[in-house]
């Protein structure tokens, strides 16, 4: 399967995108709408035209039409071809590349039953469900055995439950085909699970390339930073396992449970929206409980960003401009800190 | 309970039309409307629509108006719909054509009529003829819109997979411009029949229309109704037709239908 590296690439709203997308990886573009992750996809997959070159396995590819690329491309619109059932929108690919009648059958047959779409056979893109469609355009796309796969926002406008289950059949999937995937999304947590290596997009520009776990411990600037939602980054002087699947960090003179297998953890990261502030003390086990000083209090539109400072340490929170309300805090005063255990995200020393 | 209630609302859409005859009917025969002569009662009307159709004038005119009408309607639309796919496909052609076709689908069908008289001559052609330039333009008209309005999106898919210009042109960018391409022909189906009957009035000694002209020369206000019954029932049935065809073409798939 291919490597694509992308030389100076500019179409639309990108301006000298340089990228390399390994061979067999899966990549994830995440960036804000409109940060020019889809071009980026157009432009792999030759539907535009661009300024600027695309390798793939080295080989330049400017000027080959789309249809000889072996690009499998999930539209973000999906794209399904409505005046054809399921079946037969599978089976373009297949046809248009001059497969014979037996060898089409067998392999929407084979697809089908992989996506589990088999009953949706006779059926026309509009009475299909959002799942049921995601399902078949993908089957599509898949059809003519791409070495390379384009999805651009393959779970969005699906319910959290279908989104979650279609993302972990998907994972599956790509691993099982070990095609060389790059997977659009602006949804930093599916990026998370599903990247080998996530890019930052922002306002048509690659800000950091790296593993997902590299890029919440060592954002490369304020856009990057922003995007990934500004987590405070402990440094852990020391570590000791509590009982097994549980750790307690220490950073200076702050202890910090979390669940975790093994004694050798070098960072953590909280997320703002993970650190709850309370003007009062809750009731319950004292875990990850602070107490705190209301450094600065940030209003945001319709979230209200927190400045706290805990045993010299400085941690920045985050919550609705309705949970501030509920809340009596005001700079300088002593505040209740409360850590989310769960969604710790840690760099292993 | 569903299918009784359906039967049930056709019949009453037949209703009207029930009592617009008896009404006809009564005014007919009570003479209230400047005697039967100029109002002849339904039935008498029928009377002679059997008549005619039993000494075969009827059939023959008849004939003669259906010809031309599938000829000038069948030549127009295939010839429209091969100019409105060249020219919604290819931007060169529509540059070269489109304001060639703008300035002259203005004209009325009819407005053709003195210029084609003088260029055909009277001949069966010239009711053809004016049939063609009736159906051409707005079928071209409504199939160009109809291919560039095809998302480009679905051309982009039907290219990553694999097919050539061609192959998406007949499999993806025609299939899906049909609902207007079907709107054009379902306006000029209709349409042709109309503007057959003014030019037959006017210019050609056989057909319905010319039926219509003898019919009022001999003041029989019976022939000229029959003759605009099968008007009637000619219009509606060629729309009613292409209806058919798009929804079993396009409804399974499409909104519109």
């Amino acid at each position: 399967m291919p490597e694509i590296r992308l030389l100076k690439v500019s179409k639309h709203i990108c301006r000298d995108v340089d990228l390399t997308i390994r061979d067999g990886e899966v990549f994830v573009v995440v960036g804000t709408t409109g940060a020019g992750k889809t071009t980026l996809l157009n432009v792999i997959a030759g539907v535009t035209d661009y300024k600027g070159k695309v390798l793939i396995d080295g080989v330049d590819v400017n000027g080959v039409p789309p249809q000889k690329r072996g690009v499998g491309y999930l539209f973000q619109g999906l794209a399904l071809f409505p005046h054809l059932t399921t079946a037969s929108n599978i089976a373009f690919g297949l046809h248009a590349r001059g497969h014979n009648k037996r060898a089409v059958n067998d392999r929407v047959l084979t697809l089908m039953e992989m996506m589990r779409i088999t009953h949706l056979s006779g059926r026309y893109p509009h009475m299909l469900s959002g799942g049921e469609k995601k399902r078949v355009a993908l089957a599509r796309s898949l059809a003519p055995s791409p070495n390379i796969l384009l999805l651009d926002e393959p779970t969005s406008s699906l319910d959290h439950q279908t989104s979650k289950y279609l993302r972990s059949e998907l994972l599956f999937l790509l691993k099982k085909l070990a095609v060389t995937t790059v997977y659009v999304t602006h949804d930093l947590r599916e990026a998370e699970e599903i990247a080998d290596r996530i890019a930052v997009m922002s306002k048509g520009k690659v800000e950091q390339v790296s593993t997902p776990r590299n890029l919440f411990f060592d954002p490369r600037n304020r856009s990057v930073a922003e995007f990934i939602g500004m987590p405070n980054i402990i440094e852990c002087t020391g570590s000791r396992v509590l009982a097994s699947g549980l750790v307690e960090v220490e950073s200076g003179d702050l202890r910090i449970l979390l669940p975790y297998d093994g004694n050798n953890l070098a960072k953590i990261a909280i997320h703002p929206e993970d650190i709850y502030l309370s003007d009062v003390r809750d009731p319950g086990p004292a875990l990850n409980r602070f107490t705190g000083r209301v450094d600065e209090i940030i209003h945001q539109g319709a979230t209200v960003r927190v400045k706290v400072s805990v045993d010299k340490m400085m941690l920045l929170t985050e919550m609705t401009q309705d949970a501030f309300e509920e809340i009596a805090i005001e700079q300088g005063k002593e505040v209740n800190v409360v850590i989310k255990m769960r969604r710790l995200r840690y760099v292993e020393a | 309970m569903r299918r009784r209630t359906e039967r049930l609302q056709s019949a009453l859409g037949i209703l009207p039309i029930v009592v617009f005859v008896a009404l006809w009917e009564a005014v007919g025969r009570l003479g209230l409307f400047a005697g039967q002569l100029l109002f002849p009662p339904f039935s008498a009307v029928m009377a002679e629509f059997y008549h005619l159709t039993a000494n075969g004038v009827l059939g023959e005119n008849f004939l003669s108006s259906l010809t031309r009408v599938l000829i000038g309607l069948f030549s127009g639309s295939v010839a429209g719909i091969a100019v409105g796919v060249v020219m919604g496909w290819k931007d060169v052609a529509n540059k070269a054509l489109g304001p060639i076709i703008s300035l002259l689908f203005p004209i009325p069908a009819l407005g053709w009529l003195p210029l084609l008289m003088l260029w055909i001559g009277i001949n069966e052609m010239l009711p053809i003829t004016i049939i063609f330039i009736c159906s051409f333009f707005p079928v071209v008209y409504n199939t160009a819109t109809g291919i560039r309005n095809v998302d480009r999106r679905f051309i982009q898919a039907a290219e990553t997979l694999g097919a050539s210009n061609i192959r998406i042109l007949f499999r993806v960018i025609i299939p899906l411009a049909l609902p207007n391409i079907f709107t054009g022909l379902r306006l000029e189906a209709g349409m042709s029949w109309r503007v057959l009957i003014a030019a037959e009035m006017v210019a050609i000694p056989t057909g319905i229309g010319a039926l219509l002209m003898k019919a009022e020369s001999l003041v029989r206000v019976d022939i000229i109704l029959v003759c605009l019954i099968v008007l009637s029932i000619m219009c509606l049935l060629f729309e009613k037709g292409f209806a058919l065809a798009e929804r079993r073409m396009v409804g399974k798939w499409s909104n519109h239908a």
